[in-house]
């Protein structure tokens, strides 16, 4: 099957303009963040950190420099607190597995949202196999946490809660803060953790303000490279490895120190909080100029999650009914708009988005569903460009249902 | 969950981005419907079948992906000026090759494809006198495919209702 991909791509070609917008799933990465990476990868620190010569203490020095300057931008007491590994997926699992096993003689229960990243529910599944207790806290139609629920749920057994900060799918920014004082006051010595990924350079973040116990960050979600993520661990928050080997600069997670993709993250970062306020306020132009544009233009359209400022800036997801969601993106790829859908049609029974069955969505509806995040990158052209490609695209998606019935 | 990559071939691709013989039939001797819009997938078939039992013209509509879309139109194609007794030998395995093969996640599409035609055949025997000898009565193995997926599609429903309620 392979070789079919050339033919595909093929397909694309003479596109007058192409728009990535599937900063959920990867995403590119700035000239800025690729030129400030490149010299580490042959000219400069690429020895191993902990190693007594220069290119070794070039990597030390410049590894070190990016753990400070994320510790900054997160509002950490000591640059300790920051702890690279590769990827969200890598840092939550290293998060729960890590916190779970550590406070294993204390309690068995895990306290998680039904909307979670699936890199936070299949390590619970898996947990759960290892005899621990999996709770699952329901949310709202827009996708918040039900506190009362949590209040309920969390007590002296429960030795770890993982609630993201901003919701991957659908950009609900959830009430951490009251979640975690509900349960601190119910059991202080519960770990917190909170995935911060869609949170970081989106949303005022400050691990100290919100005093989380451990914090997820993703370089790519904020155009750094692929391949680096962040845990954030509160100074005196104690968490075992679940990866052995040599370990160097980072007591987490053994192996040789990726410089290049460290270096690419903290380049991400001081770009992402150089103009802040500025940077969040043009994602959130963008974003209600997308939603507006769609939902002024096409009909038995359905925004997911919540409105205004309860929304991360950078979050659109949007139901189209009637329109598969497969067919949908491949529409719109042969026209240069680049999303993903919440449904994922490969095997006989597909199964939707969890998060939007979740907040109540039909099937049918999490299969029409469309995916769509806007960074500091884009522009207004963008947009219109996209707001020109959807609804034809939806309107020959639709011609092709003609008058197959959502029952 | 996981994904799987999907590199569609190029007459996968061609019968996306034009598809055959599309579209609801007004005068259509016989239509059959297989699949369900909760499984994401869900196809009609329109034949319109003379006098000699031979398939005139079919068309189709399509709720589902690229693969879906795809196998729906090539069986419309495939069945154009074929007898009813003919039409019913097509295998879902014929109809995936015709279209230059897909990528296994995606052999179900090519199975309901078949599984509406066969349903349609059905049905247009069901309203006359008697059935010629090769309709067997026992389903086929795509008739009972789409039939599984239905069952499996009312049980999300019935248990979504159910947990709405709660």
């Amino acid at each position: 099957m392979f070789e079919h991909v050339k033919d595909l791509l093929k397909a694309h070609e003479g596109l007058k303009h192409e728009v990535y917008l599937d900063i959920e799933n990867s995403s590119m990465v700035p000239k800025e963040v690729v030129e400030a990476m490149l010299p580490y990868f042959s000219q400069y620190a690429y020895g191993n950190p902990t190693l007594t010569h220069k290119p070794g203490w070039e990597a030390f020095e410049a590894i070190m420099e990016s753990s400070q300057k994320i510790a900054k931008f997160l509002g950490c007491k000591v640059i300790e607190e920051v702890n690279f590994a590769p990827g969200e997926t890598e840092v939550n699992n290293l998060a729960l597995m890590g916190a779970a096993f550590t406070m294993k003689g204390k309690g068995k229960k895990i306290v998680v949202s039904e909307i979670e990243p699936l890199s936070v529910l299949h390590v619970t599944d898996l947990l759960s196999k290892y005899g621990f207790t999996v709770v699952k806290i329901p949310v709202d139609g827009e996708g918040f946490i039900n506190l009362e629920k949590l209040a309920d749920v969390v007590d002296k057994e429960t030795i770890l809660v993982s609630l993201s900060a901003v919701n991957h799918e659908i950009g609900t920014i959830e009430p951490i803060k009251e979640a975690l004082e509900i349960v601190k006051d119910e059991n202080p010595e519960a770990i917190f953790h909170t995935d911060a990924s869609d949170a970081y350079g989106k949303i005022p973040f400050n691990v100290q303000d919100l005093n989380v116990d451990l914090a997820t960050l993703s370089s790519y979600k904020i155009l750094g490279p692929r391949g680096i993520g962040v845990l954030y661990v509160k100074e005196g928050v104690k968490i075992n490895r679940i990866l052995e080997g040599q370990i160097g600069t980072q007591k987490l997670w053994p192996g040789v120190e990726n410089t290049p993709l460290i270096v690419g993250f903290a380049k991400a970062s001081e770009l992402a909080f150089k103009d802040f306020e500025g940077n969040v306020r043009h994602m959130q132009r963008l974003r209600d100029k997308l939603i507006d544009g769609i939902t002024g233009k096409i009909v038995d359209v359905r925004l997911n999650g919540p409105k205004g400022d309860k929304r991360a800036p950078d979050n659109v997801n949007i139901s189209f009914l009637r329109c598969e969601g497969e067919a949908l993106t491949i529409e719109l790829s042969l026209n240069g708009v680049y999303v993903s859908s919440g449904s994922a049609c490969t095997r006989r029974l597909l199964q939707p988005s969890h998060v939007l069955v979740a907040i109540g969505r039909k099937f049918s509806e999490a299969h029409g569903s469309i995916l769509m995040k806007v960074t500091r990158c884009h522009t207004e052209e963008d947009i219109n460009y996209v707001l020109e490609v959807i609804p034809k695209a939806v309107e020959r998606i639709r011609g092709i249902t003609g008058s197959v019935e959502m029952k | 969950m996981s994904r799987v990559p999907l590199p569609y071939n190029p007459k996968i691709l061609e019968l996306f981005r034009h598809p055959k013989n599309l579209g609801k039939m007004k005068d259509a001797t016989v239509t059959a419907v297989a699949g369900n819009p909760t499984c994401g997938d869900m196809i009609i078939f329109y034949l319109k079948i003379n006098d000699e039992d031979v398939i005139e013209r079919a068309s189709f509509e399509s709720y589902g992906c690229a693969a879906n879309i795809a196998t729906s139109s090539i069986v419309t194609e495939m069945i154009k000026d074929m007898k009813l007794e003919d039409a019913w030998k097509i295998s879902w395995k014929k109809v995936i090759e015709a279209v230059g093969g897909l990528p296994s996640v995606k052999f179900h599409c090519g199975i309901l494809a078949v599984g509406a035609l066969k349903r349609a055949i059905r049905a247009y025997y069901q309203n006359k006198e008697s059935s010629p000898s090769w309709l067997s009565e026992e389903l086929t193995f795509e008739e009972k495919q789409a039939l599984e997926e239905e069952e499996l599609a009312k049980m999300i429903s019935k248990r979504m209702k159910k947990e709405g309620r709660k």
